[in-house]
């Protein structure tokens, strides 16, 4: 069984997008193998012959009719944004990131 | 009148509909108590005075106007801070959402509030309904109206405590693992998970989609039947809800009071029991027993061997889709935004800065958790294993149920712990939720009443489980079984808990 060890911390805080400190980090990796460690017990009896249940209880082809409706007030929404410009999400640069 | 703010919501019901007192009286005297206590308790992230109070006058004006009021019309509620309410502050308890007003309602706030229910104000929670004891709020704890020192149980600690403190005689709750049972086993009040999909998650700011229910917070079985009823029923707008009517639950629990429960077969699970359960816990819980088979009930012991197993898959599945649904928060469209202090100002690298600084300790520890169990090589061997453990849950709740119509255990294993005791120790710290886990697991419903003090003076839990759709099984065995304990205690189990200072 798989332990986290510090680097693997960071490496996935930064899949996550999630900036940590080195005290963040240091701490982190301590707690989340024990967590890691529930996972054996959980693997010895999901055994092959087991189905996976994703959800508790299963619908399928859940629709609505296909009306239209009336959409969220535009300027409620901007006032709550961080940052907007004519109506519109103002968001920094998401081209280039490598340059 | 006597104090309306002692008053069920039942009894509150029955007074304004008898016009003996006006729902901006009823308001009044709930946000006179919310003033005078909550400095300590803090139930309370936002009190809405002014739209509670115009609810309450409206809702006045139509009843003397001679309008058809829904039963609850004018008691006034108080709703966990994961719901949004357009037009009052919604954040969840993380500081990632902090000053943000929702453009919208939930389905259940829209319910409650065409139904005119004054809304008191929003409850605090763990941040995101992360956690057991509502210590890990952005904005500080609440405290348990038994003992100040104390937790008030979580995530949904402020909605239980507001009830307990008689700051509100309704409230909200979300269930994920126990947030509703929980909390309401520690503070000596009663919470209902209901059935998955019974109630709309529409409007929910979800943490573990398949596993997420909100549900009634109240002080009395009957309570929560009424707002079970108000809130549950199909939705269009969550393509998880169920597409049937829901159970006549007032009507079961007021069967259930009549104390006759002969012929129900009641199911003692074996796994749910015995170490790391406190002697006062188990000691009511046996005293309980004795109560329902007064009452007529036939007790059986049954076995769920997984449910041992539900706690790791449960850590499992939780962390994995809050991590997916946490990703919403990236600084973008609503909240936080924060720039890095050095480097380029790309959108990739205000996401992290605004997460490092947005999410509390538990949110990133289980977001990064998440985001492990979901990454590359490892979703067969962790994700997948523990949707097979659901599986092995839901066939040793099938199994149980061919034996007893409700299962029964403890709600927590312990009384209310002391602020700081488990919060360096996430696996002590899960561990209350051993015992409500599994019917978020299976979907199923479950109950938790007050059942009597533990030695150290603490209020215990006693938890009913039904089978899925049959929650009305939850409320017909927690009404007898409330109404076996109150003529033992002589009343309603907080005549027992110490008064508030009043500031």
């Amino acid at each position: 069984m798989s332990t986290l060890s510090r680097d693997e911390v960071a490496r996935v805080a930064a899949l996550a997008r999630i900036d940590l400190t080195p005290e963040e980090l240091d701490r982190l990796a301590g707690e989340l193998v024990v967590i890691v460690d529930a996972i054996a017990e959980v693997s010895a009896v999901a055994t092959p012959d087991v189905p996976a249940t994703s959800h508790p209880l299963p619908l399928s082809n859940v629709f609505r009719d296909d009306v239209p409706v009336a959409p969220l007030d535009v300027d409620e929404i901007m006032a709550s944004a961080p940052a907007s410009e004519d109506g519109r999400f103002l968001v920094p640069q998401i081209l280039g990131e490598d340059s | 009148m006597s104090d309306l703010t002692r008053q069920s919501a039942a009894q509150l019901a029955a007074h304004l509909a008898a016009g003996e007192v006006s729902s901006v009286e009823v308001t009044q005297a709930h946000l006179d108590r919310i003033a005078a206590v909550d400095t300590d308790v803090h139930a309370f992230l936002h009190v809405s005075t002014e739209s509670a109070l115009a609810t309450a006058r409206d809702i006045d004006a139509r009843r003397a106007a001679g309008e058809d009021l829904h039963p609850l019309a004018g008691v006034p509620i108080a709703v966990k801070d994961v719901v949004v309410t357009k037009g009052l502050p919604t954040t969840a308890g993380s500081k990632i959402l902090e000053g943000w007003i929702p453009p919208y309602d939930a389905t259940l706030v829209e319910k409650i509030k065409a139904a005119g229910l004054p809304i008191l104000g929003k409850t605090n929670m763990d941040e995101f309904a992360m956690g057991s004891s509502t210590e890990h709020s952005a904005y500080g704890n609440t405290r348990n109206p038994w003992d100040l020192d104390r937790i008030p149980g979580g995530s949904g600690g402020g909605s239980a405590a507001a009830v307990a403190a008689f700051e509100a005689p309704l409230a909200i709750g979300t269930d994920t693992g126990g947030s509703i049972r929980q909390p309401g086993a520690v503070t000596g009040t009663v919470g209902v998970k209901p059935t998955y999909g019974g109630v709309s998650r529409y409007g929910l700011i979800a943490m573990a989609s398949s596993l997420d229910q909100a549900g009634p917070v109240t002080r009395t079985v009957l309570d929560s039947a009424l707002l079970h009823e108000l809130i549950g029923g199909h939705d269009p707008r969550d393509s998880t809800s169920l597409n049937e009517p829901v159970p006549t639950l007032v009507d079961a629990a007021r069967q259930g009071a009549l104390g006759d429960l002969t012929g129900v077969r009641v199911g003692v699970v074996k796994e749910l029991s015995g170490e790391g359960y406190q002697a006062g816990v188990s000691a009511r819980f046996e005293e309980s027993l004795e109560l329902l088979k007064s009452a007529g009930a036939e007790v059986v012991e049954v076995s769920c061997p997984h449910f041992v197993n539900a706690l790791a898959a449960y850590y499992l599945i939780m962390p994995a889709e809050a991590s997916s649904n946490l990703a919403k928060f990236d600084g973008m469209r609503f909240g936080l935004r924060v720039e890095p202090t050095e480097g380029p100002v790309t959108a990739e690298r205000v996401m992290s800065a605004t997460r490092g600084a947005g999410f509390g300790d538990e949110v990133k520890r289980r977001v990064i958790l998440g985001t492990y169990a979901l990454s590359a090589g490892y979703y067969d061997a962790y994700y997948g294993s523990a949707q097979k453990v659901r599986t092995l849950i839901q066939r040793d709740f099938a199994a149980a149920f061919e034996k007893a119509d409700v299962l029964v255990s403890p709600t927590a294993p312990t009384t209310a712990f002391k602020f700081g005791e488990k919060l360096d120790d996430p696996l002590a710290m899960y561990l209350n939720d051993v015992a409500t886990i599994p019917a978020n697991l299976a979907g199923v419903p479950g109950l938790s009443l007050p059942n009597g003090l533990s030695d150290d003076g603490l209020p215990v839990g006693f938890q009913i489980l039904a089978p899925a759709r049959a929650d009305e099984r939850l409320y017909r065995v927690g009404a007898a079984l409330e109404s076996a304990l109150e003529n033992v205690w002589g009343g309603p189990i907080l005549d027992q808990a110490p008064e508030l200072e009043i500031r």
